[in-house]
């Protein structure tokens, strides 16, 4: 029996399962090299204390050290400003990018420049963007110093404006994928029911309200989780702006700069990947709730 | 209740001209139907009524009210659409109550008034059911609810029937007639079926290419078409046209010369003044033909399509122009490619100048 004789002889269903697998490999092989088996091999490290001096070897201290770190008061403090962090970044850029997008969904000659304009921020870098948001805020040549918002310390050592500060650029920079996941939202909605409730007698405001928002709710839904998600991954904006040298550094210490904190500054694998890992489980909880949430209020099935 | 005039009212979209120097009278309590082919600015008209669509000159009134500059939400109409434009995230109760909420009526009044109207159009099974739970009918009829649970000046009505199937939009169709001759409530009514305009309408209003063709009660539309557009357009199959020259008849008389042989022109038709329109376009209904052996027309049989009670044999004159044969009965069909003679009853002959305006004829 010749071997083209039992290939040929394979049931169809499996070749092509074959197939889809080795179409896989390569894909899987990235993943796996730079997904998973970091993903996994952090566990492990979590398991293992760091010890205090250079050159020693990490022993194995089981969840001891999980308890020790998720009780810390670093912890707590981190956890605490993540969350402000969030709570200013989230509404408004939702906010903001709901507003633009309603300014922009109109028929209007030359509409498609402000589209390209409040959707920019999307392709503008970290990098740049927080070099031009230090300026705005430097205490010497600063806009916002020039218009006589000049705290003592400056703005990015304050700590109490440290974090609404980055909050503010982290915002910014959000408002193009805000403005580009809502005016998708409003272009799903039906123009034909938008004109029954005007000619139902609905003023703007309330068809609005009454109308746009409600059939929105998915697109808005939808819009939390990401920006939730967002929030939590920014990173460069504080490593930029603030830094970990700053006075102010404790107060925008949010639990993806501490993570990096604790292993580049302080040289603590261990505690870091604990760290990582509440972030992980963190974000894990909030999109499953958001998107059972999702799922059972909002659909209608247009 | 009121009437709804278009006087001289145009509408353009850049370069295109979607309706163009209107002028049409909504009498009190009639429904008018504008009918004509797709993009013929028959929708464009009536979202100018709702203010969906602003006027570019002339002016649209609503009772004695000019209401160029009156917003969609002060002019208190109903709008029925197409799509239905149900909201769908209210129920059908909320969708029916929403009109008088937006008019700021009190709560006992708007359950008083949803309980009504639900119980004129079946709906109160499904008064908890959102949209999305219900069928084409029934959504159709939720959106008509919508329109009537405010009794509006006028119903504007877009298509509201192209989403059904055939046996519920007959039903539908007679509902609404019913429903609008007992509310007496002056109703704009669009389509593209001249089935539905010739069966719902106190007067139609033809439209193409954003000009009103002809304005009349629909038999008279039917017969005495003002036009060759009208005379196409109206009938399933519209009215044969065929082009030909005006002779004198050899016993005397007027006939037309076409392709397929000479038509004697009815003594109802005056002889065409001397000197003008020899060539002209000879239109008869295809029930004014008949094969018969003494026809003065010859032609080929091209197709022979049976719909039961009638069949409908389309033949070609000798200059390929086509000719729908009207058979009822037991007539003999003829077969594919045979060779016929067709009679013309000279009482169905209408004449129309080569530019399509009608020269005389018909009933």
């Amino acid at each position: 029996m010749s071997p083209e004789g039992i290939v040929s002889r394979r049931p169809r269903r499996v070749q092509e399962a074959l197939l889809g697998y080795l179409l896989l490999v390569p894909a899987l092989l990235v993943f796996g090299v730079f997904v998973f088996y970091p993903f996994l091999r952090n566990f492990k490290l979590a398991l293992y204390q760091t010890p205090p001096f250079p050159g020693l070897p990490s022993h194995y201290v089981g969840l001891h050290q999980v308890g020790e770190v998720l009780t810390s008061s670093n912890f707590l403090q981190s956890l605490l400003t993540t969350i402000l962090f969030v709570v200013m970044v989230v509404p408004a850029g939702l906010l903001l990018g709901l507003f633009l997008a309603v300014a922009a969904h109109r028929h209007l000659r030359g509409i498609a420049v402000y589209r390209i304009i409040f959707s920019s921020t999307v392709v503008s870098s970290v990098a740049v963007a927080a070099l031009v948001f230090g300026t705005l805020m430097n205490p010497v040549v600063g806009f916002l110093p020039w218009l006589g918002i000049n705290p003592h310390p400056p703005i990015l050592e304050n700590t109490t404006w440290a974090l609404p500060a980055v909050a503010v650029m982290a915002t910014w920079q959000f408002l193009g994928l805000s403005f580009i996941i809502m005016s998708a939202g409003l272009s799903s909605i039906p123009e034909e029911v938008l004109e029954a409730a005007k000619v139902d007698g609905a003023t703007s405001w309330s068809a609005f309200w009454r109308v746009t928002v409600p059939l929105l709710s998915p697109t808005l839904f939808f819009g939390v989780v990401v920006a939730t998600i967002y929030a939590f991954q920014t990173f460069g904006q504080i490593d930029i702006l603030i830094g970990s040298q700053n006075a102010a550094y404790e107060h925008v210490n949010v639990l993806i700069y501490n993570v990096y904190t604790t292993l580049q500054i302080n040289g603590n694998p261990g505690r870091a990947a604990v760290l990582s890992i509440a972030l992980f489980l963190l974000t894990l909880t909030l999109t499953l709730l958001q998107l059972r949430f999702l799922e059972r209020r909002v659909s209608y099935g247009i | 209740m009121a009437q709804i005039v278009y006087d001289h009212v145009t509408k353009r979209y850049g370069d295109v001209v979607a309706v163009d120097d209107l002028a049409l009278r909504v009498d009190d309590g009639e429904l008018l139907v504008l009918l004509g082919p797709s993009g013929c600015g028959k929708t464009t008209a009536l979202r100018l009524v709702a203010g969906l669509e602003e006027v570019d000159a002339g002016t649209v009134s609503i009772g004695d009210d000019v209401v160029n500059d009156v917003e969609p939400k002060d002019r208190d109409v109903a709008m029925v659409f197409q799509s239905y434009a149900l909201y769908p995230h209210l129920t059908v109760a909320k969708n029916l109550e929403f009109p008088l909420r937006q008019r700021g009526i009190d709560k006992e009044e708007r359950r008083r008034r949803v309980t009504e109207v639900a119980r004129t159009l079946g709906l109160e099974e499904l008064l908890d059911r959102k949209p999305g739970q219900l069928s084409g009918g029934q959504r159709q009829r939720v959106a008509l609810g919508r329109a009537i649970v405010r009794s509006p000046k006028a119903f504007l009505m877009d298509e509201p029937l192209s989403n059904l199937d055939a046996a519920l939009r007959v039903q539908t169709r007679a509902d609404i007639v019913a429903l609008q001759q007992r509310l007496a409530t002056t109703t704009v009514y669009v389509t593209h079926d001249q089935v539905e305009a010739m069966t719902m309408g106190h007067r139609i209003a033809v439209m193409d290419h954003g000009r009103l063709q002809q304005v009349a009660p629909p038999q008279e539309l039917y017969d005495r078409p003002a036009n060759a557009f009208v005379a196409a357009f109206l009938g399933s199959p519209g009215m044969n046209l065929v082009e030909g020259e005006v002779v004198t008849a050899p016993a005397g008389g007027w006939s037309v010369r076409t392709a397929g042989g000479d038509v004697e022109l009815d003594a109802h038709l005056p002889a065409p003044p001397e000197s003008t329109e020899r060539k002209v376009v000879l239109g008869v209904r295809p029930e004014h033909l008949r094969l018969a052996p003494d026809g003065s027309l010859s032609a080929r049989v091209l197709l022979v399509e049976l719909l039961g009670a009638e069949s409908q044999v389309i033949c070609e004159l000798p200059d390929h122009a086509h000719v729908v044969v009207r058979q009822v009965g037991d007539q003999p069909r003829p077969a594919l490619g045979e060779a016929v003679r067709i009679a013309v009853d000279p009482a169905g002959v209408h004449l129309f100048a080569i530019d399509g305006t009608r020269l005389e004829g018909g009933r």
